[in-house]
């Protein structure tokens, strides 16, 4: 295997421009299509889609707050749009995104073709789309049914008995549970996809310890995946037997218990934190070094930190439960094992500033996106830590301190990681490069929003403000910290409208890429941009874990150092 | 959080000098930085001292917990019993035999003399959680579970707290009021919660109509007929300063309201719109208001 040639020079055919097709002709290839690339292309888009929705029902919840006793919304649509805002973010925005960037770049980083399984692939992502349509059409098909349902309101995390049939009449809970449950089928088929992408079709010379971290991130989210939403399926199918079949689960007025949901629940929930987590560090580990012009630090111990992240996260699920009155051992234990998981995620931020130390660092938008994920992150870890602590949870647990930190992680972490990564590869996927200064307003204008909103959004729940309250009375003392925290929303807004716009402008006025404008050294570079149906005509041979390294420094090549 | 901060300043301060020390300068040729893989002696400190900084914050957080889970109650603390309703809260003094509702009043405590008050958290239908800031962490209310939690409070005066797990509509306005009373006003006051609620004649209409309606279906006042047990226990209604669970003071406007268009109050909760006419409105709201 290492005595075969070296990568040959990229090819420089450019695949023929759609335009030149009827429009039904384009559609019905997208429909029907089994390509990763285009799979890929579909989960993000319909993930940016559901991220608008989502990011829209926000902005009408913070609308509500920004002062008090507030009549924007009556507390029913209140519930029902922090119900959908959590559901749609986790399910139908950040589950698609990162599935279509493990889609679209797996293949290309492990010198394959496509997935190994093309037709899974499009069955998961058609999957996934049945659910968000299914969820979503209970605001327009909830009406004429019995109960006269809506948008369900039971909270994202759903708790027994409000669940129940005694507590949530009509079908909105149900649109909830089938929506969820379709969606989470396709996320089954995807991962088994990837996983197996990634075992089974590595290009000659790619052994495990030579892939690029971003691949062996997605690896360990794909195993996750596979882990975690079974569970949540097998709740959801229990939870469908009580309100339909008679079952008593958790129907708490039958003796089933609320507690066993609550278990069921979040081992899938916080595992799912790192199902969405992973994927956001595996983009930043390919553009920190990049822009930094130097290798990953300690690719092994990333490597290894990666693991016994997917592992641990198994074990923590029960920090979310510290005030349903465990017994101290078991408060113990999940305050060990939470606290555990800072180790290996520390060492990822030490890593990437390793990588930064000593470097050239060039800020393009991808790499600014990248240095902002690093600051937020450790500021989401630390208070993760705090949270970590049971009686720190007794007094914040359910309050606004905790959904500032879990937006920290959500926001802070995975979207800056996204817009990193979108900023990054879209010269690949499209052929051009984005507007430099149009990704520095957005830049700007989207992390100071964020800091104004998730910043101040601690204070109030250092005050005794508990989540999910439509509205507070102003003797309290929280105004001024949510007037702040809705006037960041402004920001964020429209950091985000001009990162659309810059996405579109790109695509007819952008600067051609070529195959390679950031010198980068892992192998999707080495194809066109974008890159054909084949991605490869040849497949390509490596010998390191930076073959266009070795290829542009024959004279200094990594193979000799490992 | 003192630990967390520290760390905060230190690691904050490595990316920062980082960004800027290392950014690529016009100035700079083409030529790459040198090409560094790692260094096994920095990832053995980097792993080392976090997993140090780690098990002291879970021995700290292990005492804290021990300490609040584990405490020994003093054969005189206060027994309570907390039970969540959508969206109220129901008082039970068993110690005493009688039933509050949303205002919850417990001695003072001192360190020679400690008081502590040790409560019982149950519910009715969905889970809840029981929390006062300044008094003490939340724990759940969960149907079909029981729950305990205990509260020292030192000063006297009004804490104000919430529910703190969403337990449907009105999650929002199920809030919470503790009177931490002197010994002295504590004791003056269940006394008068045991006493059987007021029998005046001049409000003897308004009773005929609460009773006559489907108020007593829902509500108790001891010492007559209702006996209801899904609304608040209203026998000392006016020995508190808010209805409906602190969603309005307890005033004789906001008493014609609430009987006559609650959601105008709180919209979504359970009480109804009870219909009645002008005349049996003011009636009732005379009578709620002589139960003192």
């Amino acid at each position: 295997m290492f005595d075969a040639q070296p990568m040959s020079r990229p090819m420089v055919t450019t695949p023929e421009r759609e335009s030149s097709r009827p429009l039904v002709q384009v559609l019905h290839d997208w429909m029907v299509t089994v390509d990763h690339k285009r799979l890929g292309l579909m989960y993000f888009s319909y993930g940016i889609l559901f991220l608008v929705i989502g990011g829209v029902e926000a902005s009408i919840m913070r609308a509500q707050l920004a002062v008090a006793n507030n009549h924007l919304v009556s507390p029913e649509v209140f519930n029902r749009l922090f119900t959908m805002h959590g559901t749609t973010m986790i399910f139908f925005a950040a589950m698609p995104i990162v599935f279509g960037f493990a889609n679209y770049l797996v293949p290309l980083m492990i010198g394959a073709r496509d997935m190994a399984f093309p037709r899974l692939n499009a069955w998961g992502f058609w999957m996934s789309a049945l659910g968000g349509i299914i969820l979503y059409f209970s605001f327009i098909g909830g009406f004429g049914l019995y109960g006269a349902g809506s948008a369900p309101d039971v909270g994202w995390f759903a708790y027994a008995p409000l669940t129940s049939p005694a507590f949530s009449v009509g079908h909105s809970t149900d649109y909830w549970i089938v929506g969820i449950l379709v969606s989470g089928f396709g996320s089954i088929a995807t991962a088994l996809n990837v996983m197996t992408t990634i075992l089974c079709l590595r290009c000659p010379g790619m052994k495990l310890n030579r892939m690029p971290l971003f691949v062996w991130m997605n690896t360990v989210m794909a195993a996750l995946v596979l882990v975690a939403i079974g569970p949540l399926t097998a709740a959801q199918l229990m939870l469908l037997i009580d309100r339909y079949l008679g079952g008593h689960f958790f129907d708490t007025q039958a003796g089933g218990s609320a507690v066993i949901w609550m278990h069921f629940f979040w081992i899938f929930g916080h595992p799912e934190v790192y199902i969405l987590v992973l994927p956001a560090f595996a983009i930043v580990s390919e553009v920190i070094p990049v822009f930094s012009r130097k290798p990953i630090f300690g690719y092994s111990i990333m490597v290894a930190a990666t693991v016994s992240i997917g592992f641990i996260s198994l074990g923590v699920w029960a920090h979310h439960m510290f005030t349903v009155g465990m017994t101290s051992y078991a408060n113990a234990f999940f305050v060990a094992s939470t606290a555990a998981i800072a180790v290996p995620t520390g060492i990822k931020i030490f890593n990437w500033v390793g990588t930064m130390w000593g470097g050239k660092i060039i800020y393009k938008v991808a790499m600014l996106f990248c240095v902002a994920f690093l600051c937020q992150f450790l500021i989401a870890g630390l208070t993760g830590i705090m949270l970590a602590s049971a009686p720190f949870d007794w007094q914040l647990g359910n309050s606004y301190f905790v959904v500032a930190h879990f937006h920290y992680v959500i926001l802070g972490g995975i979207v800056m990681a996204v817009f990193a990564g979108t900023y990054y590869w879209y010269p690949k996927v499209v052929g051009k490069m984005m507007n430099e200064t149009l990704g520095k307003w957005h830049f700007w204008l989207f992390v100071i929003g964020f800091h104004l909103t998730f910043d101040f959004m601690h204070v109030p729940g250092l005050l005794g403000m508990p989540r999910r309250i439509y509205t507070y009375e102003a003797s309290r003392g929280w105004e001024v910290w949510n007037l702040i925290v809705s006037i960041g929303v402004i920001f964020q807004a429209v950091g985000v409208l001009i990162w659309a716009a810059n996405v579109i402008w790109s695509y007819y006025k952008g600067e051609i890429a070529g195959n390679d404008p950031w010198d980068a050294w892992t192998l999707e570079w080495h194809t066109t941009s974008p890159p054909p149906d084949y991605n490869y005509a040849e497949i390509p041979v490596i010998r390191s874990r930076r073959p266009l390294w070795d290829l542009k420094h024959p004279e200094d090549p990594d193979w000799k150092y490992e | 959080m003192a630990i967390c901060l520290g760390i905060f300043v230190v690691v904050f301060s490595l990316i920062v000098y980082a960004a800027v020390k290392y950014r690529k300068r016009p100035t700079d040729d083409n030529h790459e930085p040198p090409q560094i893989y790692g260094s096994n002696q920095v990832e053995l400190a980097w792993t080392v001292i976090p997993i140090l900084i780690v098990v002291v914050l879970f021995l700290a957080a292990a005492r804290v917990i021990h300490a609040v889970e584990d405490a020994q109650f003093p054969a005189n603390a206060i027994e309570v019993t907390a039970i969540g309703h959508q969206f109220w809260w129901e008082f039970q003094y068993p110690g005493y035999g009688f039933v509050t509702a949303n205002e919850l009043h417990v001695p003072v405590s001192d360190a020679a003399h400690p008081t502590p008050t040790h409560i019982i958290l149950l519910s009715a239908d969905t889970d809840h959680s029981f929390w006062v800031p300044q008094l003490a962490g939340k724990i759940d209310l969960i149907p079909n579970r029981r729950n305990e939690m205990w509260i020292d409070p030192h000063d006297v005066g009004h804490y104000v707290g919430q529910c703190a797990q969403y337990c449907g509509t009105q999650h929002a306005k199920m809030l919470l009021n503790v009177m931490v009373d002197s010994p002295e006003d504590f004791e003056k006051w269940t006394q008068q919660q045991k006493t059987p609620a007021v029998m005046s004649q001049q409000v003897v209409t308004g009773r005929k109509v609460f009773e006559t309606n489907a108020c007593m279906n829902c509500h108790t006042i001891s010492g007559t007929t209702a006996n209801g047990k899904f609304g608040p226990d209203l026998t000392h209604l006016m020995s508190r300063s808010t209805i409906a669970s602190g969603a309005a003071p307890n005033t004789q406007q906001n008493l014609l309201l609430w009987v006559k268009e609650p959601d105008a109050i709180k919209p979504g909760c359970l009480m109804p719109a009870m219909q009645l006419d002008e005349q049996d409105t003011n009636a009732v709201v005379a009578y709620l208001m002589s139960l003192n």
